[in-house]
């Protein structure tokens, strides 16, 4: 057992004795090591005020991704790189020089900073969009800079500037450095559970499922952390003092991914960003929610088994996964057991979690041929924004007829939630006889009974609900959609080779 | 991508050309410092600010013992520890910096803790036990309109009777709809720090657009001399408004700790408290009636805005004289009456916010001519321009100053004609009719915003310019930069001045002992103002160098001339910096202070008689918008902007304001909502959950120009003219391109919308104008 947290800081070897388990990233570097140009803007990882870049190995092979350093905890940088803005100044080829770092560069020819509070944040996000390597487009950039809120520009100029420095080749010192990086950080991954403090206070993150759940069971009141996108908030905006924390990011087994030709499993601890190639696998649909949950920072650290054991009734992923039938497994110490994941939320703020028993896996059923698949994301902003609702269809068409449906709404109840009166209604219904969808759509209101707040009153989320079931039954009926005069979305458009049932 | 035009010709070195923001490397690299990086001084106490659940009433009770007791507190300060006035508002004298007796909205500050971290501040401040007799709080407009409730006396503009024209008119409309609030989002939140010095100085930094406040607020309230204090502001991280007069409560908290402990004390608002205790753009309820002929034509507007002050004046009294002000936008109205209610709320204080009210009255104008449009089935383009103001007559605002500046027609015709409006309206129509869900609406409209301070003796601006003997110049003026690009307009007069480059020009922080008695950096007069200043205190120096040369080399003045950073005296030339060595040995002076207060602004406001604009700055936009009809949801297509910022001293700067601006006013309209529960208590107090616009909200095709002026003709700085404010009011072509999609639904029917077109106030009028058309085919 380890008792010290260890990173590398811009290639250099960190090793602390004494983190809080409450301790931020952003506390951290700004006070101590008094490295000021990483900024707080919001304190809840919503403006990207505070990005830095991360380095870790991906298949052996290192990646730098983008979190939001003040809803990041100190002890979870175990075994990762921190880059900051305050180390990229620091020359192309050597670190004393002071050459500019090519998005520097170009963001500072394209105006890219007015007020340049934001800019540090957006330059790591760039930073990593430049060493991903990829020829940066539009929409690209749109993502990569979601998580990143800018007040002045208008953005405009900062989007000119990745799209001309981000052209898919990495050529500098961090570039250059890889290899040694690479070495670097398979010398830090050292298999070793890592525990900080004492029995009633402590930082743990434990390499392997055995530790973990050993742990788990004999700290039932530890507060299990995977990309703290949440948990975060809980330290900096709630103030509450979190004593016992098991960080569960170094838990070999909950990292997996396995993808079958009829089902996906995604490990606890998989976050969204390296689940989502596989989960696009089901559907485009699939991959266009995921791109909207949180913002490239967020999903860079937020987990799919995060998202469902917190059990909010907005997240994203649980209605999706549910319309698609997933399976939970839990565990508590050796046991686990597999349940339908419809029937691990039981009422707003209670699930079927036992004391000790943590979130496994999810087991995702890929679609049979003759299913099809839609799902919609409402916010008041495309981008970076918590659903007023979300709605995931399944549904099993023969001979031009629903033969059956799964149909989940998020938002709409203190749970994610399924339709029942809605999917019967939608039995036997023809694509090719709109008069006969209104049953299914009226159906809805005995669905569900949602709440007013502030992201959306009662009375539209049952209307943007139906809404959305019309689309649905309209965008399948049309078989193909986005032909001209057929669009319908605003965002979002599915390419029109997608596989369809029917 | 951007389509930019060249900047029109200008003989000037410096002036006119696209510099680099002066902060821009340090912005890039994360040096440039901002108050939190500043190294603290050893000692330096933070703080936090403390406040009840409730909205108002009485405080019954203030247990604050398990606050002093929690871990690292140092102080806590209550209204009592206040040695002098308890106030930190910009005139009224009724914004308490700590409530004393009671509250009068949710988020009033009523004590601050002084703790060893931030943290421990935060976690203390939270352990108060406050008891508040609460009373029922007053949340809305209509709330206040109710009871009558006002922070100032509404304020009138009529000329004839508008009434009975409205009612002899060929058509009338009357219509009620609400405008919006907006939170500034300044990416850097409310901060300050003060550092007691010798004899009860005290040295304040600020977040601040206005430091002479900070200064006078602090001096107030420790019951010392202006002359004690100095506060000090090298820049923010945003501003947009927020921190004109509402910088000042959490720099006098910051001096009181200071004061009361004697050790520096930093107070940086968390995100969440900054959204809660700080005010917003005043949403207005707006009910106006018009009179109009068959083409359209106004022939009387009757309108009144009632406007949310919140629980004090604050500036609510300039605020909503400017939404008066601009109530007409372009368009001459033959008969007129605005009235503004300033109704008090019991939510925070509302305040200045880029445009400073003049948005709102636009926002109204605007939807005035849509109205128009589709009640008479003419083109909207061709409504407004029916109603812009004439050259020689049509031309008296309702104020009575005379347009004498207009550019509206050439203006919006070039715009018409490059964006390709018409051709558009007809494709839009076309796509439309297939597409059963998705609609489309497009709209240009035209902005015109009046420059300079209504309220006359702010606009006044000071300067102060050093030169060194090696040549090198510090430049110092009363305007803050936050992120404008103010400071390096300001270096390129002066650069230009001296003929020299403007790496040899350094800024330096504002701060109140170097410039005194500023006016706050508001208004979009930055450059107008403190870059005239700047040019005139040059202009000392330089013509003391002149006189110099011209007696030493014995040569006449109008043969001595500066550039290139040589100084041209006949046939000779010598260096700049050899010329400022002698004139050390000389002994002539090489430092000046400069002055300039704004000329021709005769605005009398108690006799509404005078000019209160010294011109006025325009515009236009043209925006396509789609509507999902099933979910309200909105994507903004394309834009296309031409702006007329005079002869422009930085045209990438003022292209960035143009760009900033309007994605700014495009959020105000669109994402960015307001939303407080029946208790006066703001839901909406973090970036989850009040959305600004990302990178993705803006139009993918985006077509931004400067329109090529002959300069201002006014004589400005380099004849430029102001950009701060007047692009964030481009966006209300946003608003009307998604009134008019949903027009489209019922042709002839009005879409009830209110600000912000969130999905779903879009579907809300969907639905209505879906009913309206089921029930108009029912007759």
């Amino acid at each position: 057992m380890r008792q010290s947290v260890k990173f590398l800081r811009d290639g250099e070897l960190v090793e602390l004795n004494n983190v809080d388990p409450n301790e931020t990233l952003l506390d951290y570097l700004r006070l101590r090591e008094g490295s000021c140009g990483t900024k707080e803007g919001c304190g809840e990882g919503d403006c990207g005020a505070c990005s830095v870049a991360i380095g870790s190995l991906k298949d052996g092979k290192l990646e730098y991704q983008t979190v939001n350093s003040c809803i990041q905890l100190l002890g979870m940088m175990d075994g990762k790189e921190i880059i900051t803005i305050d180390d990229l100044s620091k020359g192309s080829q050597t670190k004393d020089s002071q050459e500019l770092h090519p998005v520097q560069d170009a963001m500072l020819r394209h105006h890219g900073s007015q007020c340049g509070f934001c800019t540090p944040g957006i330059v790591m996000s760039l930073f990593t969009l430049y060493h991903a390597e990829i020829k940066a487009d539009r929409n690209t950039i749109n993502d990569q800079l979601a998580g990143n809120l800018c007040r002045c520009t208008g953005y405009r100029p900062i989007i000119d500037a990745a799209m001309e420095s981000c052209t898919g080749k990495a050529q500098n010192r961090f570039h250059e450095d890889a290899p040694v990086r690479t070495d670097k950080l398979n010398e830090l991954d050292d298999k070793e559970d890592l525990f900080i403090g004492n029995e009633t206070a402590f930082f743990a993150a434990p390499a392997s499922n055995e530790t973990l759940a050993a742990l788990y069971e004999k700290h039932p009141d530890a507060v299990i952390v995977a990309g703290a996108t949440d948990v975060g908030l809980w330290i900096t905006k709630q103030l509450r003092d979190l004593p016992k924390i098991i960080h569960i990011g170094r838990v070999t087994e909950l990292q997996k991914i396995t993808h079958s030709n009829d089902e996906i499993t995604i490990g606890a601890s998989v976050t969204y960003a390296d689940a989502k190639d596989t989960l696009a696998t089901i559907d485009p649909d699939v991959a266009e929610i995921i791109r909207r949950i949180g913002s490239t920072q967020v999903r860079a650290s937020g987990t799919i088994g995060g998202n469902i054991a917190n059990g909010s009734p907005i997240g994203d992923s649980p209605p999706l996964l549910i319309a698609l039938d997933a399976k939970l497994t839990l565990q508590k110490g050796t046991q686990s057991r597999e349940i339908d994941l419809e029937n691990f939320f039981i009422d707003y703020g209670k699930q079927d979690r036992k004391e000790g028993e943590f979130v496994s896996k999810i087991r995702i059923p890929k679609l049979a041929k003759n299913e099809v698949f839609r799902s919609y994301k409402i916010s008041k902003r495309f981008d970076q924004d918590i659903s007023a609702l979300l709605a995931a269809f399944r549904l099993t068409i023969v001979n031009g007829k629903v033969t059956q449906a799964r149909i989940t709404y998020g938002g709409m109840a203190g749970i994610p939630k399924r339709a029942e009166k809605s999917e019967k209604s939608l039995i036997n219904i023809a694509l090719n006889a709109p008069e006969t969808w209104g049953k299914a759509v009226q159906a809805l209101e005995q669905d569900f009974n949602p709440l007013s707040d502030m992201r959306a009153s009662a009375d539209y989320r049952m209307e943007a609900a139906k809404g959305l079931l019309i689309k649905v039954l309209h965008e399948i009926s049309n078989g193909k959609v986005d032909q001209q005069g057929k669009q319908t979305r605003v965002i979002g458009a599915r390419a029109s080779d997608v596989r369809e049932a029917v | 991508m951007l389509h930019k035009s060249p900047s029109a010709n200008t003989p000037t070195a410096t002036v006119g050309k696209d510099n680099k923001h002066d902060s821009a490397e340090r912005h890039i690299k994360g040096t440039a410092l901002y108050i939190d990086d500043i190294r603290e001084p050893q000692g330096t106490l933070h703080l936090a600010p403390g406040y009840a659940q409730a909205s108002c009433g009485k405080i019954r009770s203030l247990d604050l013992s398990a606050v002093k007791s929690a871990l690292g507190v140092v102080t806590v300060l209550t209204a009592k520890d206040i040695p002098g006035i308890n106030d930190c508002s910009p005139a009224m004298g009724d914004d308490m910096i700590l409530a004393d007796g009671h509250i009068l909205f949710h988020g009033q500050v009523i004590f601050v803790v002084a703790a060893k971290s931030h943290l421990e501040a935060r976690k203390a401040a939270r352990l108060a036990k406050i008891e508040i007799e609460e009373t029922a709080p007053m949340v809305t407009v209509e709330d206040g309109l109710e009871k009558d409730a006002s922070v100032l006396p509404p304020y009138e503009f009529l000329r004839g009777s508008p009434d009975e024209i409205i009612k002899s008119s060929p058509n009338q409309i009357a219509d009620r709809f609400h405008i919006g609030g907006q939170e500034h989002f300044y990416l850097e939140g409310q901060i300050a720090m003060a550092i007691p010095g010798d004899d009860g100085e005290m040295l304040v930094h600020s977040s601040t657009q206005h430091p002479t406040e900070i200064q006078h607020t602090i001096a107030k309230m420790l019951g010392v001399q202006d002359a004690a204090i100095v506060c000090e502001c090298r820049r923010m991280g945003g501003a947009f408004g927020g921190k004109e007069s509402q910088a000042a409560q959490w720099a006098a908290l910051s001096a009181l700790a200071a004061h009361a402990t004697g050790r520096p004390a930093k107070m940086r608002l968390d995100r969440d408290d900054d959204m809660i205790m700080t005010g917003k753009r005043h949403d207005q309820a707006c009910h106006w009636q018009a009179g109009y002929d068959d083409q359209g034509k106004l022939t009387a507007v009757n309108v009144e805005f009632n406007s949310r002050c919140g629980c004090s004046a604050d500036l609510s009294l300039g605020v909503n004289d400017r939404t008066m002000f601009h109530a007409d936008n372009s368009y001459y109205y033959p008969q007129v009456r605005i009235l503004s209610r300033r109704v008090m709320t019991n939510t925070v204080s509302n305040t200045a916010f880029r445009g400073f009210g003049g948005p709102q009255g636009m926002v109204f104008s605007e939807r005035m001519m849509d109205t128009i449009a589709i009640k008479l089935d003419i083109d909207p383009l061709d409504v407004r321009k029916t109603n812009f103001y004439g050259d020689e007559d049509r031309n008296i605002t309702p104020f009575g100053m005379k347009v004498q500046d207009n550019i509206l027609d050439e203006l919006v015709s070039e715009l018409e004609s490059t964006s390709d409006y018409r051709n558009r309206r007809k494709e839009i129509a076309t796509f439309n009719k297939k597409s059963p869900f998705l609609k489309k609406g497009l709209a240009l409209n035209p902005v015109k915003f009046g420059i300079s301070f209504t309220l006359k003796h702010l606009n006044q601006a000071g300067a102060l310019v050093h030169v060194y003997t090696d040549g090198s110049v510090q430049v110092n003026h009363g305007g803050t930069e936050m992120g404008q690009g103010l400071y390096t307009k300001v270096a390129q007069v002066v650069a230009e001045e001296f003929g020299i480059d403007l790496e040899h020009v350094r800024i330096t922080a504002t701060k109140t002992d170097k410039v005194p008695n500023t006016a706050p950096t508001a208004a979009s007069s930055g450059s107008d103002m403190n870059g005239m200043a700047a040019k005139q205190a040059a202009e000392t120096i330089k013509n003391r160098l002149i006189e110099l040369a011209s007696k030493l080399y014995q040569v006449d003045k109008t043969a001595i001339n500066f550039a290139h950073n040589k100084v041209k005296i006949g046939d000779q030339e010598v260096a700049f910096s050899e010329l400022t060595q002698q004139a050390f040995l000389e002994r002539v002076s090489l430092s000046s202070t400069g002055y300039y207060a704004t000329p021709h602004i005769t605005w009398d406001r108690d006799t509404k008689d005078g000019r209160p604009f010294l011109y006025f700055a325009y515009g236009a936009c043209c925006a396509e918008v789609t509507i999902d009809t099933l979910t309200g949801e909105m994507k903004v297509d394309r834009v296309d902007i031409l702006h007329d910022v005079g002869k422009s001293l930085n045209p990438a700067i003022d292209i960035g304001q143009i760009e900033g601006g309007f994605v700014q006013g495009m959020g105000w309209l669109t994402t960015e909502e307001l939303v407080y529960d029946d208790q006066g208590r703001l839901r909406t107090h973090a970036p989850s959950t009040y959305k600004i616009p990302t990178a993705s909200d803006v139009p993918e095709d985006f077509r931004i120009k400067l329109w090529n002026s002959s300069g201002n003709r006014e004589d400005t700085i380099y004849r430029s003219k102001a950009v701060g404010e007047p692009p964030i009011m481009l966006a209300t072509a946003v608003f009307s391109a998604i009134t008019n999609a949903i027009a489209s639904l019922s042709p002839g029917q009005v879409p009830q919308i209110n600000t912000p077109a969130t999905p779903e106030n879009i579907l809300r009028a969907v639905r209505d104008i879906k009913k309206r058309d089921v029930k108009a085919g029912e007759k």
